[in-house]
């Protein structure tokens, strides 16, 4: 009965196992990012839930955006992190003070947004299923960025190069 | 799959992010809360990509990830710079601008 009404759905069964084991990793290590006591463990956390992005973004087939993601974040941003936590900290190990005093006050602005989120988003897009795609090709990715988002694009490259040169100008010792 | 699937994590990951900017007090955590905000979105704007079938989507979260390595290379060079002036990096303590 119920593979009846999964193939009139036509919804993909290993896809949304794949999907649900996952998310449920990435959610638990988003809360480790946000609760740990040591920096260093949050940062490998963050490692789970950025791989676990790429993840997600293989299975909405988005190949070249989820090479982005490991190249990027996996790659360049958390080696940025983990020489950013090792040249602000003296000792390695658990900290006690790395919450504010109002920390608690975080708890319901998270449940009460997402509890907003959730609502709107059950309202919108409730019943909608996601229609079974290929993998995006590459080339229309690269015919959309040389075409219609030409100026974004040369302008995103100026961004990266004053970030760059300003990243060496303030981080620099004189 | 139900296009809820995707759209709930990213607000599930949204939250969360919110939650750790708010909370914590080392200026690299919230740096890293701020990367589960924007890759919640990121996440977002894929899934509304396979949605509709056009590709802007993907565009978009290429977009969101050059921004957000051009953002933490300038976020992680000011908090080395308030560190070697203050030997601190806790935001609570980099209270001079309060009138």
């Amino acid at each position: 009965m119920s593979a009846v009404i999964l193939a009139a759905d036509s919804v993909n069964v290993a896809q949304n196992v794949a999907f649900g084991i996952i998310a449920a990793i990435m959610i638990f290590a988003a809360l480790n990012v946000v609760t740990t006591k040591n920096v260093v463990h949050a940062a490998l956390w963050l490692v789970v839930v950025l791989s676990g992005i790429a993840a997600q973004y293989i299975l909405a087939a988005a190949e070249f955006v989820a090479i982005s993601q490991v190249l990027v974040y996996i790659g360049a941003v958390m080696v940025l992190f983990l020489f950013g936590i090792m040249l602000t900290r003296a000792q390695i190990g658990k900290e006690s003070d790395l919450n504010n005093k109002g920390w608690a006050l975080g708890i319901p602005v998270g449940v009460v947004l997402f509890a907003l989120l959730a609502w709107v988003i059950l309202d919108a897009f409730g019943e909608d299923t996601l229609p079974d795609r290929g993998p995006a090709p590459t080339v229309a990715l690269s015919d959309q960025f040389l075409s219609i988002y030409l100026v974004p694009f040369l302008a995103i490259s100026f961004v990266l190069l004053a970030a760059a040169i300003g990243a060496i100008v303030l981080a620099r010792k004189d | 799959m139900l296009a809820v699937n995707f759209l709930l994590l990213a607000a599930a990951l949204f939250a969360i992010g919110v939650y750790g900017v708010i909370a914590r007090r080392n200026a690299v955590m919230v740096l890293m809360s701020i990367e589960l905000i924007l890759n919640a979105v990121s996440l977002n704007l894929v899934a509304f990509s396979l949605m509709t079938g056009a590709i802007d989507g993907q565009v978009f979260a290429l977009y969101v990830i050059a921004i957000a390595a051009a953002e933490v290379g300038v976020g992680l060079a000011m908090v080395l710079m308030i560190y070697r002036n203050r030997k601190t990096i806790a935001l609570d303590e980099l209270s001079e601008m309060k009138g």
